[in-house]
């Protein structure tokens, strides 16, 4: 049973299900939160061109790396949907643990890219690049880390031989859906932020 | 309550399956749902019923709305003379500052909320909302926001007394409740010009768009999947309208200043240099975000009243609402247009000659699908059989009222006339009639319309009529003079005034017609509790209306129609009394499946709980309190755990079986 059932008693103007839309419309919210946390970076930064190079800490092999991993996460989430669509738990699980490692890998590097950053003296306080870089990049953390979370649920969640192809399909497609969004930003925060760097002469 | 329900139940154990009895059921994590039929207080704290929800959002905004008042009254009482020392200048700023924000976010929005919650479902035919124990956890989590917002008086009482002194971040500071305006600017929001209250202020707001933006997103959710079948789009209330578009708006809108609030607190609490100006910080990047929010804001509030509004004057004139698609569309072009005007609040800030220019135009745009309201409005009236009850004596006092709003809104969209306007006491005028004479005048007119149905029971005598007289002669003479004010120069925000600048009579007159609306007021609170306690029984359908909610029983049941209806026509309710057969509601036939019920919950309030101590920690560790950043850290574990036990209990869910109730 779920709190979707709600509208099993025969309403029939449903389109689509009540919890994707949901998802949809954070989707679309989250949109307009990243859009404000990028376009703050984006103005600060052409506003003080000179104030700080970040060329002097910008690691691309590295950021590149993570990025190649997140990318190839998502090819697995939509293996995981599309296995827990036909009803097929163990595809389920082995594509979700892929997804769950490559989410902690992509984690992993950036939590090494901070600790990089502030040793080599850029720090929240330094300057208003510091300031804009880490609350962007950090709240695409933060949103990659409960993806991470919600996962690791589902991953157990489907040992209580509760999960079936109906209801619980479209529990990860919503959770896909998220996961999906929060490689898209990442996208656009790669290339807004780090490879908009490398034209040369454009600051 | 819970009787009927068990008597409902008893006899229909017989028919079906799944029989519920009403005793609360094991949850998927094995405890037992609440026994709401056990204590009241336990039933309205886990209710996930949108009724008791809506009842709850009103009954707390209106108690806000008192509050808001009293900081009004004081502000005024200090402003009706020249050179006046009743209060200090600090003190003022922290009246002013938290009458808007209490006004705005803790009055208006919520009782708009009170209205979605009661109204969106009864009148496309659902159950309840799409997502209740959302529903439920937005409702405690706006109580956290208001508490923690509202905690800076606490402490500034508790330092009054000399009990209490800021250390830490904020040493020295000595303003412990919010006092740089609802609207926050910078830099006046930088730990070296405010102390804790604006901590309290940025906790409390973003608590609040949390319980903002959970509720829009689940009624967009209900309005585009749970409606009745043959509630097509274009056969909704225009109210039901107007929410959608308002939620849509909040989903837009609010992640704005989320991460305005959210730069401001790392600026505060940790040092970054978003709108620091020393640092590199711009100032002017806050405006732009607050504003971003701030003018579709403007319109989350008063789509709602125009919605109430277009329910309220087709009843009482006996036809349907004149225009109803263009009403709707122009519901939608100005919640569109709405994020394309902020920059008029910027004028004076050297935006460049094309911006201001083309904010200017677009500023004047919106005023056309507004005006285009009016006149179907009137076109509504016009060749009616017009009933001048009390919800429509408001309505007509809305219609004019606004109007005159708009006229002074239009006034400055102008750049060149806004340069003398900006910051003085015109701008004040402005709002407060779309605020007031506009909003508020609606929510009244939606109270008389519709607390009957919430409620069950009908008005007693006239008294709406002194409401009436009080509340718009009160507004007229406070608001009214502001205008002149403003234009003699004398500037917003300044807790007193030289004498000579001519602007002594109009400042006392001012007051005195504050007093005149607060009059007004105290009599529609009077009129509340006399219908609460002597109202007779009112029947389902009082002033013989046109939409679903009054088919229903008054105050609906928990399940709000026994059977689902299904929608033959715009204006259901009116064409199955009135209309052709073909056009009457028939009811679906549920085979004895019965009706399936939301189970209620602890774990929404427990959740939104945890926000308390999360705010009043962040905020208090700023005022240098010990400890607080652990305290802080066990309100994420109280909403974190709150979640996770929600997710884990499963929804639950009991059925009913109605049918025996009409038997
Ligand atoms: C015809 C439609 C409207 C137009 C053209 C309009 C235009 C404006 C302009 C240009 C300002 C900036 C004035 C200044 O600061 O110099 C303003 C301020 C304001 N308006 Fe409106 N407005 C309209 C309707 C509304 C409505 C419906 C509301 C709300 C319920 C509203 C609420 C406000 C508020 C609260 C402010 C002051 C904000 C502040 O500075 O604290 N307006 N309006
Ligand atoms: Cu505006």
């Amino acid at each position: 049973m779920s709190e979707t059932e709600l509208q099993g008693d025969g309403h029939s103007s449903l389109v689509i299900n009540n919890k994707k839309l949901l998802m949809w419309l954070f989707l679309g919210s989250d949109c307009m939160f990243f859009g404000t946390l990028i376009s703050t970076h984006l103005i600060y930064r052409k506003l003080y061109p000179e104030s700080y190079d970040p060329l002097l800490v910008f690691d691309l092999e590295l950021t590149s790396f993570s990025t190649f991993i997140l990318l190839m996460s998502s090819f697995l989430m939509a293996l995981a949907v599309s296995a827990m669509h036909k009803g097929e738990l163990k595809s389920f699980r082995r594509n979700t643990i892929g997804v769950i490692f490559f989410g902690l890998i992509f984690l992993a590097c950036q939590v090494y890219e901070f600790a990089h950053f502030t040793n080599e003296g850029l720090t929240l306080s330094t300057n208003t690049f510091g300031s804009t870089f880490y609350m962007m990049t950090g709240t695409h953390g933060v949103h990659v880390a409960i993806g991470v979370f919600w996962l690791i649920c589902l991953y157990f969640y489907s040992y209580t031989g509760k999960m079936d192809a109906h209801e619980s399909a479209v529990d990860v497609e919503v959770a896909g859906l998220y996961w999906h969004f929060v490689d898209i930003v990442w996208i656009i925060i790669f290339t807004a932020v780090y490879l908009i760097e490398y034209i040369p002469g454009l600051h | 309550m819970s009787q009927t329900e068990t008597e409902i139940h008893a006899p229909s154990t017989t028919q079906a399956p799944k029989t519920h009895e009403l005793k609360p059921e094991p949850s998927q994590l094995g405890f037992m749902r609440p026994d709401h039929s056990k204590s009241v207080i336990m039933d309205w704290l886990t209710t996930v019923d949108h009724k008791k929800i809506g009842i709850m959002y009103g009954a707390i905004a209106l108690f806000f709305l008192l509050v808001g008042g009293v900081e009004a009254l004081i502000i005024r009482t200090q402003l009706a003379i020249p050179e006046n020392d009743l209060i200090s200048a600090q003190r003022y700023n922290q009246l002013f500052t938290m009458h808007g924000t209490t006004m705005i976010f803790l009055a208006i929005m919520p009782l708009n909320a009170a209205f979605f919650n009661f109204l969106v479902p009864l009148q496309i035919g659902a159950r309840d909302v799409a997502f209740p124990r959302i529903n439920s956890f937005s409702l405690w989590a706006f109580v956290a926001g208001a508490i923690v917002i509202n905690f800076g008086w606490v402490l500034q009482a508790l330092q009054v007394m000399g009990l209490f002194e800021a250390s830490g971040p904020t040493a020295g500071m000595t303003d412990l409740a919010p006092a740089m305006g609802w609207f926050g600017y910078a830099p006046l929001t930088g730990t070296n010009f405010t102390g804790a209250g604006t901590d309290f202020w940025i906790m409390g707001l973003q608590i609040l768009g949390i319980a903002s933006l959970s509720a829009a997103m689940n009624f967009v959710v209900t309005i585009v999947n749970m409606r009745a079948p043959g509630m097509k789009m274009m056969r909704m209330p225009v109210f039901t309208w107007m929410t959608l578009v308002v939620s849509l708006l909040i989903v837009f809108a609010f992640p704005a200043i989320t991460i305005a609030l959210g730069q401001l607190m790392f600026d505060r609490c940790f040092g970054t240099n978003f709108f620091v100006v020393a640092g590199g910080g711009q100032p002017i990047l806050w405006q732009h975000l607050f504003w971003i929010f701030g003018h579709p804001e403007v319109y989350i509030l008063v789509l709602p009243a125009m919605g109430i509004i277009s329910e309220i004057l087709p009843v009482f004139s006996k036809k349907p609402l004149f225009g109803y698609s263009i009403v709707v569309f122009s519901g939608a072009v100005i919640g569109f247009l709405g994020f394309a005007v902020w920059s008029h609040h910027m004028f004076t800030t050297g935006l460049g000659k094309v911006a201001t220019a083309a904010f200017s135009l677009l500023t004047m745009a919106i005023a056309v699908p507004t005006g285009v309201k009016i006149f179907n409005w009137i076109g509504t009236l016009w060749g009616g059989r017009v009933r001048f009850s009390a919800p429509m004596i408001f309505s007509l006092g809305f219609v004019w009222m606004f109007m005159m709003g708009g006229f002074s809104g239009i006034m400055h969209s102008s750049a060149p006339a806004d340069a003398q306007q900006q910051d003085s006491y015109f701008v004040i005028a402005h709002f407060h009639y779309v605020a007031i004479g506009g909003i508020f005048l609606a929510v009244v007119a939606g109270i008389y319309f519709w607390l009957p149905k919430m409620i069950g029971k009908m008005w007693k005598g006239n008294l709406s009529t002194w409401v009436a007289i009080f509340s718009t002669v009160g507004l007229n003479v406070t608001f009214f003079p502001m205008h002149f004010l403003g234009l003699l120069g004398m500037p917003r925000r300044t807790h007193t005034y030289l004498e000579g600048f001519g602007w002594e009579t109009y400042n006392l007159v001012c007051t005195i017609g504050a007093y005149i609306l607060a009059f007004g007021i105290f009599l529609l609170v009077v009129d509340i509790i006399r219908c609460f306690r002597k109202g007779e029984p009112a029947g389902n359908d009082p002033w013989d209306a046109r939409t679903l909610e009054w088919a229903t029983s008054s105050p609906p049941k928990v399940y709000n129609f026994a059977k689902t209806p299904i929608i033959p026509a715009r204006d259901a309710l009116w064409e199955d009394k009135y209309g052709p057969e073909n056009r009457k509601v028939t009811y679906e036939d549920d085979h004895g499946h019965g009706i399936h019920m939301p189970s209620q919950s602890w774990m929404p309030f427990i959740a939104a709980l945890g926000f308390i101590p999360v705010g009043l920690g962040m905020s208090l560790m700023q005022a240098g309190v010990p400890y607080m950043g652990y305290v802080a850290i066990f309100g994420l574990l109280v909403l974190g755990f709150g979640i996770a036990l929600w997710a884990i209990e499963g929804p639950g869910g009991y059925h009913m079986h109605p049918e025996v109730d009409a038997a």
